[in-house]
């Protein structure tokens, strides 16, 4: 069984960060990714980002993760295996995997979880059709494997995901027949609802969908309009027409593997779900076992590659082998999410953060 | 609304009607409705009902998403064939 100083697990846009710093720190790293290949969820978004040149900024999703990847090539210490399942962990920190329908093993001294989330889906009426997707799975079938799944679609939340999806959808050639929103207002910046406001997109709030219609596959969705304790008005619900209906009200954090290890975890609403609690330091409360990035709690990419280089940083440390920047890198990225999370949007995910703190405190 | 046209668990095709009857007969905690309906135990290992089901008992049970728990994780998160458990060792480099 090969050994490992460090075991990273998720190749998205947190362990990439993470892996180069440990990687730097002379570490003995090893990058899992259940993918082909490595990037997350950011070889899917083929949009620019927005904030500084620190995050980024104007460049797209899919050159993000070439970039990031790049950075890991220089180094000798970094095994990378991509398509390459975790299927469990175990006390000892043997962490074993799935590749190409063949179980191995592995061991390492640290573990860091980088997972990401999956996305939620609703209970409705006729919630198994053909036609109903997450908007994950539309972004993966449209930007990476370019096939378009209809004509027309109707959309399910109106958060920065739903109105971004829409957005590829329409330049992918389709039409967007509605966007639907429980709540009162659109959930996503406004630059991206504007935009399709623009095209002529309708977007409905407070409003959900009461069921999926069709007989082999999705022909129409019923929506209908919510009052303001989310109750059903009667008799205001109408039938749209469309080919594909996509979900996007939001996405769970995977806490599964930091839980197969009991890692304690606590239900945090505005986390997205189940979190493993952290120390300051992004360990659980198995000492050696690291989590960051979306798995912690639900933000955007920009937090989950600041988390990425701190956990690392503080991985290394665990290890006895600080990384010869961390007195510089540390509060520099500390800074940096400070300031990311510093904003309007920004208020749920520190009151979240607070929450998992006092957890983990109180146990 | 018709609850037998709710699927919550999709790997394992449970509608909210069947999930209703058995918090009715009293299986009130993840794991009991797992043991009984087999929801969470297919390929996807509860990623998506986890969520539902968990909504479902805090509504039926009349308490907070955080009071309510979820299945407990063990090993494996994927199907892996016996012939690979088998081999062991033999697998590694």
């Amino acid at each position: 069984m090969r050994t490992y100083d460090v075991c990273i697990i998720g190749g998205g846009p947190s362990g990439l960060c993470a892996a180069q710093r440990c990687a730097e720190a002379g570490l003995n790293t090893l990058l899992l990714d259940r993918s082909p290949s490595l990037g997350g969820q950011l070889i899917k978004q083929t949009h620019k980002f927005f904030g500084s040149k620190e995050h980024y900024a104007k460049v797209r999703g899919i050159d993000i993760a070439k970039l990031l990847q790049e950075k890991l090539t220089s180094f000798e210490n970094i095994t990378i295996l991509t398509e390459t399942t975790v299927v469990g962990i175990y006390e000892d920190f043997v962490v074993s995997t799935l590749h190409h329908n063949q179980y191995k093993k592995i061991q390492a001294k640290a573990i860091l979880c980088a997972v990401g989330a999956s996305e939620k889906f609703l209970a409705f009426e006729n919630n198994d059709l053909p036609q109903i997707i997450g908007a994950g799975a539309l972004q993966t079938l449209v930007n990476q494997t370019h096939v378009v799944p209809g004509e027309t679609m109707v959309m399910i939340g109106s958060g920065n995901i739903g109105l971004i999806v829409s957005y590829q959808m329409m330049q992918a050639g389709m039409k967007v027949n509605a966007i639907i929103e429980a709540n009162d207002c659109i959930g996503g910046y406004k630059v991206h609802a504007s935009k399709l406001r623009r095209l002529g997109v309708p977007i409905h709030t407070k409003s959900t969908i009461k069921k999926a219609i069709g007989t082999d596959k999705l022909e129409a969705v019923e929506i209908i309009q919510l009052d303001e304790h989310y109750q059903e008005i009667p008799n205001t619900s109408r039938i749209i027409p469309t080919d594909v209906l996509c979900i996007s009200v939001g996405l769970s954090p995977l806490h599964q593997l930091t839980s197969m290890l009991n890692a304690k975890s606590a239900y945090i609403q505005e986390l997205g779900g189940w979190v493993p609690l952290l120390d300051d330091t992004y360990q659980c409360s198995v000492p050696g076992l690291f989590a960051c990035g979306d798995m912690v709690g639900i933000e955007e990419a920009s937090s989950a590659m600041m988390e990425g280089h701190l956990a690392a940083l503080h991985v290394c440390a665990y290890l006895n082998q600080s990384h010869p920047q961390a007195a510089e890198l540390i509060p520099y990225y500390e800074n940096q999410l400070y300031e990311l999370r510093n904003g309007v949007h920004g208020a749920k995910t520190l009151k979240g953060i607070l929450k998992r703190k006092e957890a983990m405190n109180a146990q | 609304m018709d609850k037998s046209k709710v699927i919550l668990c999709r790997c394992e095709d449970i509608s909210l009607d069947e999930l209703s009857q058995k918090m009715e007969e009293g299986y009130t905690t993840f794991e009991d409705l797992k043991r009984i309906l087999r929801v969470g135990m297919g390929p996807c290992q509860a990623n998506t009902c986890a969520h539902l089901i968990q909504k479902e008992l805090a509504q039926f049970l009349n308490k907070d998403m955080s009071e309510v728990s979820v299945h407990k994780v063990r090993p494996l998160t994927l199907g892996v064939t016996l012939n690979q458990l088998a081999n062991g060792d033999q697998n590694e480099d």
